[in-house]
């Protein structure tokens, strides 16, 4: 059949199962954007294409389906760059199609031209600049088997215009795809599985460290199990959260620089480390040297990315393969086992040092969150962006069920959470999806709030506001002499006269935008405030104006050990 | 310690770049890396030697099958195997010393591919060892230019 390039695309994302592109377009997506709005496919016009790559990956974490992004050349697609950044360290699977100057004007400094294969090398898993139209329909179809197998990643598709335009003379889309480099593991091996199984039932002291793996393989029901049947405790990363469910006995919650007590306690202590999906990340080891002294390199790490295995720490029995698979595997030849003096060790541990914040009558951020849980009954999906907010609603929020926490852990990109929500109800419509935010966060893709209103996507915002930049700040107050350097963004009582440090009023914004804008004082406001915004069927912001210089504990200091840990409350 | 790594890849543009990113971004060292078609035209072999210890050269390992375009990634330093490196060398010379680097590259079985009032070229092959001695004996006479290929391996049998 004969077929444009342009025309190619929008068959091949139907084809594969596309049901919406999040984007923007330009002068070198213009073919593109003339088949779009005839096409079945659903269109969000974001108003930065940061957004449009954001809230694909909100999408895909939320859904488990590869995201689609589009963005015009040049400007354009760099835009892109911190989005597919964000997907490539936490896994998730993007396509991202980007327009480029027509091909005899590559390398000519055109207008509006980037090289952006060049750009999204180290920050895509896989990309593809197409030169001939006749390649184009292949392309699509690996780069979506890419996407989403093995770890999964974002894919960039580089389509100058006059590829756009040309036209294939036997277009026909592909119904299988081959590709001799690339074939990733998802059976464990025999061998490894056995000797697993072994050092499980030997263990005294195991502990499951689970990351965002096993959301991605869908592996937590397994992991579940697992831990049932042996009776070990789970600690999951920030990506894992959800991974196990945090009011089972066995949960230890998060672990790491912001984790709890009772979980470093257990990793401290450990005899044997079951890493299913995870990657000892700084966040998670600290001091490398000091990390697990009691494990001595007793360690099953399970993962489909070879390259994870035995990259920070020595690990005794590697298993490459899908979470999901190998753990059936291994619990197909357990036998059930009980390690009561392990867990009376954890519930004192559990006992002694929970997670606690100060309850008095002031406005706490920590409250908001307790009661957003509680009122919610944690059957939201919750995106946050980066700083201390993130971390309080890692704590005070209770997961229990995967996809249910989108957060950008390895990258920690602030301005991810507003867009990653819009994602993540754009593909659960029926769901209730709320960004909690700092007010340093919010800013950085505030412009979304017409994308959300425009698509009538009723996103709840929690702006937890201190007028800081909360995190930076806590750092500054513990290790630089409480030197606030450019982190406070609204004038304090201390400031002299004419300080022109400046925040934007939320509330007034969100109603610019045609939002619904709450603001909460109090503490006694909070509740009302919540109810009222969940009841709202719109897109609401909710600024919480909550005590300036609340600091997030537990913290281990970033390259000490868990005796360096600072417990307690702000 | 020294690794030799072959590695089958794409013969497609792009992929060299592929692979010279992981080792700068990865913060691995090449000491050098030599790339061609191999009997099959869709395939390239490349050779790269790097230097690091054991954990380094994992990485480097793991992280080069993990690229796409990368078909097979065989570290052949334990292996048994041959390498060769072409090292085109142009040697300052005057009447009086000419006689002397002419016997030398003879006993290295160099060959002379230029050589003019000033200076020789010589053209030597073989393995690092030899290359090694050759330039050193050349050395006191002064090198103006030196070209190398990198090494390239090939396992026995």
């Amino acid at each position: 059949m004969k077929m444009t390039g342009a025309d190619i695309v929008i068959d091949g994302l139907i084809r594969e199962g596309v049901e919406v592109i999040f984007g923007f377009p330009g002068g070198a997506v213009l073919d593109l954007f003339d088949r779009l709005n005839k096409s079945p496919l659903r269109f969000i016009l974001v108003r930065h294409e940061q957004g449009a790559a954001h809230a694909a990956d909100g999408y895909a974490r939320s859904t488990g389906r590869p995201g689609v992004c589009m963005a015009t050349s040049g400007p354009g697609a760099t835009n892109l760059v911190t989005g597919l950044a964000t997907a490539y360290m936490d896994s998730v699977p993007i396509v991202a199609i980007t327009g480029q100057v027509p091909t005899p004007m590559i390398g000519n400094d055109a207008f509006q031209e980037a090289d952006m294969v060049g750009i999204s090398r180290p920050i895509t898993k896989y990309n593809y600049l197409v030169k001939n139209v006749n390649d184009l329909a292949r392309i699509i179809k690996e780069a979506f088997y890419i996407a989403r197998t093995g770890r999964p990643g974002p894919v960039l598709i580089d389509l100058p215009k006059d590829v756009q335009r040309a036209v294939c003379d036997n277009y026909k889309y592909p119904d299988s795809v081959n590709i001799r480099s690339y074939k990733p593991v998802y059976k464990g091996h025999p061998l490894m599985i056995k000797k697993a199984v072994e050092a499980i039932e030997h263990a005294k002291q195991p502990l499951l460290y689970c990351g965002g793996g096993v959301i991605i393989s869908g592996a937590s029901k397994e992991v579940l199990k697992l831990a049932a049947r042996c009776n070990i405790p789970c600690t999951t990363t920030l990506l894992g959260l959800g991974g196990f469910p945090e009011d089972h006995s066995l949960a230890l919650k998060m672990l790491g620089m912001h984790g709890t007590q009772y979980a470093n306690y257990a990793m401290h202590e450990t005899d044997l480390i079951i890493a299913v999906g995870a990657r000892f990340d700084d966040r998670v080891t600290g001091k490398i040297d000091e990390f697990a002294p009691n494990a001595h390199g007793n360690v099953i790490h399970i993962d489909i990315d070879p390259s994870a295995i035995s990259k920070n720490i020595r690990v005794s029995i590697p298993v490459v393969g899908d979470c999901k698979e190998v753990l059936r595997e291994i619990i197909k030849r357990i036998k059930p086992k009980k390690n009561p003096k392990w867990i009376a060790k954890i519930n004192k541990w559990k006992k002694q040092y929970p997670l606690v914040y100060r309850n008095d009558n002031k406005l706490r951020p920590q409250y908001v969150i307790h009661q957003l849980y509680k009122i919610t009954k944690g059957n939201a999906i919750i995106t946050t962006e980066v700083g201390q907010h993130q971390m309080w609603a890692a704590h005070y929020y209770t997961y229990t069920k995967p996809r249910t926490f989108l957060s950008s852990g390895g990258l920690g990109t602030m301005g991810y959470g507003f867009p990653a929500a819009i994602g993540a109800q754009v593909g659960n419509p029926d769901r209730l999806v709320v960004d909690i935010a700092g007010d340093g966060s919010i800013q950085m893709n505030i412009q979304e709030l017409a994308t959300a209103v425009m698509h009538g996507l009723p996103v709840k915002v929690i702006i937890l506001n201190n007028r800081y930049l909360g995190m930076v700040r806590q750092w500054q107050q513990l290790f630089y002499n409480k030197n606030y350097s450019y982190t406070c963004l609204a004038p304090t009582k201390d400031c002299p006269p004419g300080c022109t440090r400046f925040i934007p009023d939320f509330v007034k914004l969100a109603e610019a935008y045609g939002a619904v804008g709450i603001r909460v004082t109090k503490k006694a406001e909070v509740i009302p405030a919540l109810r009222k915004a969940l009841r709202t069927p719109r897109t609401v912001f909710v600024e919480c104006m909550v005590e300036e210089e609340e600091n997030v504990f537990p913290m281990i200091p970033a390259g000490a050990s868990v005796r360096q840990m600072m417990g307690g409350m702000a | 310690m020294q690794h030799v790594i072959s590695v089958l890849v794409e013969n497609r543009s792009g992929v060299l770049s592929h692979i010279a990113g992981l080792f700068s971004s990865r913060g691995f060292n090449i000491d050098s890396l030599a790339v061609g078609e191999t009997q099959d035209p869709t395939i390239s072999r490349m050779t790269i030697i790097v230097t690091g210890d054991d954990k380094i050269i994992e990485q480097v390992n793991k992280q080069l099958n993990k690229l796409i375009d990368v078909i097979k990634v065989q570290d052949i330093t334990e292996d048994e195997y041959l390498d060769r490196e072409l090292v085109l060398v142009k040697i300052n010379c005057t009447s009086q010393t000419r006689g002397e680097i002419v016997q030398i590259i003879e006993i290295f079985k160099a060959k002379i591919i230029d050589v003019n009032q000033k200076t020789l070229t010589a053209e030597i092959a073989g393995p690092q060892d030899k290359i090694g001695a050759f330039l050193d004996l050349v050395k006191p006479f002064g090198i103006k230019e030196l070209v190398r290929t990198g090494r390239i391996a090939i396992t026995r049998g």
